[in-house]
């Protein structure tokens, strides 16, 4: 039985198609619809219901050592508000998710992760911290608002003073206050575009998101699903846990070494160093034929099966589709052309550099 | 949900409309907010044989790939070549972008009208 949002009456009113995800019911799109609605943020500023994914609380005298073991960046010398990205591994060097760590103050940490993985997640810290650490699973009593595009700050500088919005990507304002609402504005964001993500008590979800409704009418804000929410994060190149990260891959296969540190010690450190150079590397594919090539397709060159699709859609900015892939390394090089079963059918395909869009 | 009376439908949310002693298929209102925004479109060729119940094409829309079944056996007298370049028509108008002409028409299903087929929906 799926879970709803402190969002849902909102999606209602605003006619959003309604779907499982992750536990939760949340719409895939509104009226606009997914091409619309991706465009919206590409263009003027999209609000996104991003409530269900996890927040967890960590203090203590150890904060800082348990996260520096259990992850793979290095969380030392932050300054207050900042907020680093970072993945969990298995003591086999394999992903256990992928997640944003922010420093709140001395020794409190706020960890943001899939709401997927939440319950494995938040299980692996327990059986693996240590020492004077407490590790506290909030998500319940935590909402989030994703406002995102080039007119998401003007947006909200109709509400607040611009002072009190986060000036460097990766940071967050943990005191700030949208007319009256207690908030955590933090400069992120999944789309590839500039925008905040806000962080609220329950209670204050539907008021916030009306209020931004209001306000961001003349700069043609749009409420935003998952569907959107999806081909945006793919069309700026970002990897999504359960395709472009899993259990089977380390982060130096998916390309994420600029989040590995290697100059300390993590759990899956050592597994990560005895597998050497990855023999498979994460490719962008341009389709030059005709069709999508979906995750799970199998990709050839010369009959020879040579990798396979994480992650595909028709990307509505660059209007082509689009697919990130895992390809042996020997094949990978921009500009190799390879085919995609389709369903019985083949489809051409193009090794393209990333990203596929930069703002 | 738009369900002209004069169309038949199927259970696969085709609808069907009789063209003298052809077949127009369409997919229903239903069907393309089911599918969301359609980005492209695979059809037989004029000429290729259709069979009751198998998948003669597939639309595929952001999110995902859905089959189109035909309710009829004959042949392919014509397709909608505009959608191809503008599969968009079929979300901003289903009942006049139709996919396939089917003639020499051997066997039907059983189709329901539209009454059966709101109940239908209704139903799911």
């Amino acid at each position: 039985m799926e879970k709803k949002t402190p969002l849902y009456d909102v999606h209602i009113k605003y006619n959003g198609k309604m779907v499982p995800f992750a536990g939760y019911l949340l719409p895939v799109q509104y009226e606009t619809g997914v091409i619309k609605e991706h465009m919206a943020v590409r263009v003027n500023c999209g609000l996104f219901d991003v409530s269900h994914m996890g927040e967890i609380k960590c203090t203590g005298k150890d904060a800082l050592e348990n996260l520096n073991k259990l992850m793979t960046n290095d969380f030392t010398n932050m300054y207050i508000g900042q907020a680093r990205y970072t993945m969990m591994c298995y003591s086999n060097g394999g992903i256990v998710d992928d997640l944003i760590v922010y420093k709140r103050k001395e020794n409190e940490y706020l960890l943001v992760v899939n709401a997927s993985n939440r319950e494995k997640d938040f299980e692996w810290i327990l059986s693996n911290c240590f020492n004077d650490v407490l590790f506290e699973d909030i998500s319940d009593d935590v909402a989030q608002i994703a406002i995102q595009g080039p007119k998401a700050k003007d947006i909200l500088c109709e509400l607040v003073e611009e002072s009190i919005l986060p000036k460097r990507y990766y940071s967050a304002n943990f005191e700030a206050n949208i007319q009256g609402i207690d908030c955590i504005i933090s400069k992120t964001g999944y789309t590839g575009e500039s925008g905040y993500e806000i962080y609220l008590a329950n209670q204050d979800a539907y008021p916030l998101w009306e209020l931004l409704m209001k306000v961001g009418e003349n700069y043609n804000i749009t409420p935003c699903g998952l569907g959107a929410r999806d081909t945006l994060r793919l069309e700026a190149s970002m990897p999504l846990y359960g395709h472009e990260m899993s259990q089977d891959i380390t982060p130096i296969e998916a390309g994420l070494s600029f989040a590995v540190k290697m100059n300390k010690d993590f759990i899956g450190k050592q597994a990560i160093i005895d597998k050497g150079e990855p023999s498979i590397k994460r490719v962008g594919l341009k389709v030059t034929g005709k069709g999508i090539l979906r995750e799970g397709v199998k990709l050839f060159i010369d009959d020879q099966e040579i990798g396979y699709v994480t992650s595909g859609t028709k990307a509505p900015y660059v209007n082509y589709p689009i697919a990130m892939a895992y390809i042996n390394k020997t094949d990978s090089d921009i500009g190799t052309t390879l085919i995609g079963d389709v369903r019985g059918r083949t489809v051409e395909a193009e090794i393209i550099g990333l990203p596929f869009y930069k703002k | 949900m738009n369900i002209p009376k004069e169309l038949k439908y199927t259970k696969t949310h085709e609808w069907v409309k009789e063209e003298e002693d052809m077949l127009l298929i369409g997919l229903t209102d239903y069907a393309q907010y089911e599918l969301g925004d359609l980005v492209f479109l695979n059809l037989p060729e004029i000429g290729d044989d259709v069979e009751s119940n198998e998948v003669f094409g597939d639309v595929e829309s952001v999110k995902a790939v859905s089959d189109i079944m035909s309710p009829a056996t004959g042949i392919v007298e014509d397709i909608n070549q505009v959608l191809f370049d503008q599969p968009e028509l079929i979300n901003q108008d289903p009942y006049n972008a139709w996919l396939i002409k089917i003639k020499e028409v051997k066997e039907v299903n059983e189709l329901m009208d539209a009454e059966a087929y709101i109940a239908f929906l209704a139903s799911l």
